[in-house]
């Protein structure tokens, strides 16, 4: 008889994995307006519950409720719809791209729209985002160039990169969007030490800084909230909780144990977790933290509560870990989706409208991609070989001159 | 000229820095009011301002972190890693980040921040307070690595290092903070006011990155040295009555490889000395760029006398720490052939 044993090692596991239906049962979503709204200057230990809630503003009919309704014009809500359906546009266009071998890796956003479009209209030019790599709505919103991201994508000879960097990992200061990176999570420290810098020099712009659900368990995620705090950093601290980090769920960084807007608790900062699928909610916890920030009241870290509808890149298949229809079960639906139904019911939008703004929004992607893959696409045309040189250093050095030469340079 | 020790010269260097650019700052563990456990920051807190000279939490990562992106904003931060021994949880920060920060965004944003460590041994500071960590660094492209050996050197690299566009680790030989040292550890210890090299100007001046000092003209063999380890050589090199050429490379990246190309083209011999472990430490490149360039001018195989590949051992620190008696063996090695 063997006996039972008390004390196990205890590896979390989700509920649902391939060949099970979608189970999203443990959610516990309370009803849009739900959530009192303080004060954006209340004192953090008046907020300690709202780490544990949900903000939502969108009902299921796509009606605004309760007090944490954003002051948006309409022409902004209109316009971050057409944002977002170019955003899904653009991601369809280089997806397939990259299967067409035109490019070596892509990255969806899809079900994410709302967390790079949102931000980038609420925040100001002089406001810095250091984002995660999914995120190209912010750019877009901005008007950073189609072609331009496409040519960086193509790595080809007009790449604003040069060839240096991975496809997607843009850098576009001048459109307060700060250089991306492979590496998760190591650039999150860098907003709050922007906007350390933005607070010394006495200026009140600030800082926005993202990271995955998956790497709030890296180091730099808890030293930064650190700095955050001790300094009162004007930095709006973003951790996008999509439930996936590639093929690992969220519980396997300490989602089923308590909720990644209340990792703020330990800190003394504000923690909001909203409903990342609701574009009026999203845009109201910003301009919360936002006016919290300018106000000298220091940082606020925000969850966005979403779903990665997709692989995690062109490079995994993610029907391999999760059940295949749990993008279409996610009960916070698509946030593209929701808007449209917003504005629908406020009579902004309709379909014919919709109809005509996704037709445009395709016609200028495919406009755009021509424009590129005439200049070329990776292996059919690339930068000057001395790019690969530069950048090294302000000025080379005698190591690069001579490597140089040893290339025919 | 007033007469300075290391630490007075690098914190005449902050000072002056602080003073003359607005975008300086300094922040570090134990930096702000108590001015640093070596001292280096003394009274800059008191007499800049908090905001410009402040204490950090305990979070390496957290400082060059935070460091780099004040430094993408425009600012110029000064960051103390208490010791050398501790800047490996940043290790991350200045490898994925600051050494690439420029390259991966075409110079769309980039790092000038000056990281400053005390490092090497001597002290009796045991494993953790000893390491000479200068060669994961020069390994890294993107990183400078600038190591001063005089107070006036170490002001004026200091203020070249602040002032650099690019990312600069700054070890300081902290055995030699109050005194040259060379190696003989039962002897009394010796003062900076006797050497000219204390002599430090009051207001700004630069010492190049990537221009070596010829400490000591010779003929017969080329000693190439930095930080704690030039005095020891210097010392070996009197005791040995050898005819060396001494280099104190100052900066390891960037390397002056034509001083040292042209010296050991005229001695025609090379010995390599560094307290850091001999594997993989950077004598190994020294080395290779000697023999690739010079090899037709060698009458010896160049010699590389270097910290034991062991970690740094409290109780045997003498027996670890690289003795004038080990360079003297070396260079009379090297005599031979």
């Amino acid at each position: 008889m063997t006996k039972r044993r008390i004390i196990s090692l205890h590896v979390p596991d989700p509920v649902s994995r391939p060949g099970d239906a979608p189970n999203f049962s443990e959610l516990i979503i309370p009803e849009a307006g739900s959530v009192q709204k303080p004060a954006f200057d209340s004192k953090e230990q008046t907020l300690r519950d709202l780490p544990f809630a949900l903000i939502r503003t969108l009902d299921d009919n796509g009606l605004a409720k309760g007090d944490w309704k954003p002051e948006v014009e309409n022409d902004d809500l209109i316009f971050a719809l057409e944002t977002m359906i170019l955003n899904r546009a653009f991601d369809a266009r280089m997806f397939v791209a990259q299967r067409q071998g035109k490019t070596s890796f892509f990255m969806k956003t899809s079900g994410e729209e709302a967390l790079g479009v949102v931000p980038s209209i609420a925040l100001r030019s002089d406001d810095m985002c250091f984002p995660t790599y999914r995120m190209v709505g912010w750019l877009l919103a901005r008007g950073y160039p189609l072609t331009d991201l496409m040519n960086q994508i193509f790595n080809n000879a007009a790449d604003p990169l040069q060839g240096r960097q991975l496809p997607i990992l843009y850098s576009a200061r001048e459109y307060g969007f700060y250089s991306l990176s492979g590496n998760v999570g190591s650039r999150i420290g860098h907003g709050v030490g922007w906007a350390m810098a933005k607070a010394y020099r006495g200026l009140d712009s600030l800082a926005m800084a993202v990271i995955g659900e998956g790497t709030t368990a890296e180091g730099d995620f808890h030293e930064s909230l650190t700095f955050a705090s001790v300094y009162k950093a004007p930095v709006i601290l973003c951790v996008t909780n999509n439930q996936w980090a590639i093929s690992t769920f969220s519980g396997i960084a300490g989602a089923n144990e308590t909720t990644f807007a209340a990792k703020a608790l330990g800190y003394g900062i504000p923690g909001l977790r909203v409903d990342g699928n609701d574009v009026l909610a999203v845009w109201s916890v910003m301009q919360w933290a936002e006016k919290r920030a300018r106000a000298g009241l220091g940082a606020t870290l925000i969850e966005f509560f979403t779903y990665r509808a997709e692989g995690h890149s062109t490079s995994d298949d993610p029907t391999q870990y999760r059940p295949k229809d749990e993008a279409s079960a996610w009960p916070l639906g698509d946030p593209l989706e929701r808007l449209k139904q917003h504005l629908i019911s406020q009579k902004l939008w309709d379909e014919a409208r919709h109809h005509h703004a996704v037709a445009e929004a395709e016609a200028k992607v495919k406009e755009a991609s021509k424009a590129s893959e005439a200049i070329g696409v990776l292996g059919t045309s690339k930068s000057g070989i001395e790019e690969m040189f530069n950048h090294v250093f302000e000025k080379p050095d005698w190591r690069i001159l001579e490597q140089m030469k040893e290339l025919g340079l | 000229m007033p007469s300075m020790n290391m630490i007075q010269a690098l914190n005449s260097a902050l000072d002056v820095m602080l003073e003359r650019d607005p975008d300086v700052l300094i922040f570090g563990e134990d930096v702000g009011y108590f001015g640093g456990v070596f001292r280096v920051t003394d009274k800059l807190q008191e007499k800049h301002g908090i905001q410009r000279c402040f204490d950090a939490p305990i979070s390496e990562g957290g400082i060059v972190s935070t460091a780099i992106g004040m430094s993408a904003e425009g600012l110029r931060p000064v960051v103390e890693i208490q010791f050398a021994d501790y800047i490996l949880p940043a290790y991350d920060q200045l490898v994925s980040e600051a050494a690439r920060l420029r390259y991966r965004s075409g110079s769309d944003f980039t790092a000038p921040i000056t990281v400053r460590s005390p490092y090497g041994g001597g002290i009796f500071g045991g494993q953790t307070h000893s390491q000479s960590p200068e060669a994961i660094f020069a390994h890294i492209t993107g990183l400078k690595t600038v190591i001063p050996a005089t107070p006036y050197d170490a002001k004026g690299l200091l203020i070249s290092s602040i002032e650099c566009n690019d990312p600069v680790i700054f070890l300081e030989p902290k055995r030699i903070y109050n005194g040259p040292f060379d190696g003989h550890h039962d002897k009394p210890l010796k003062s900076w006011k006797e050497y000219p090299e204390a002599d430090v100007p009051e207001g700004h001046y630069t010492v190049p990155l990537g221009k070596s000092r010829i400490v000591r003209d010779g003929s017969d063999i080329t000693v190439l040295a930095y930080g704690t380890m030039v005095y020891v050589a210097e010392a070996a090199i009197k005791e040995a009555n050898i005819d060396a050429e001494l280099i104190d490379l100052r900066s390891i990246v960037p390397l002056d490889i034509d001083g040292i190309v042209a010296s050991v083209k005229k001695t025609g011999r090379c010995l390599i000395v560094h307290e850091a472990s001999k594997f993989g430490g950077f004598g190994g490149e020294l080395s290779a760029l000697v023999t690739e360039r010079c090899f037709y001018y060698l009458e010896a195989p160049t010699q590389r006398v270097a910290g034991w590949d062991t970690p740094y051992p409290h109780a045997f620190e003498w027996d670890y720490f690289p003795a004038p008696s080990r360079i003297v063996k070396a260079l009379e090695k090297a005599m031979k052939v």
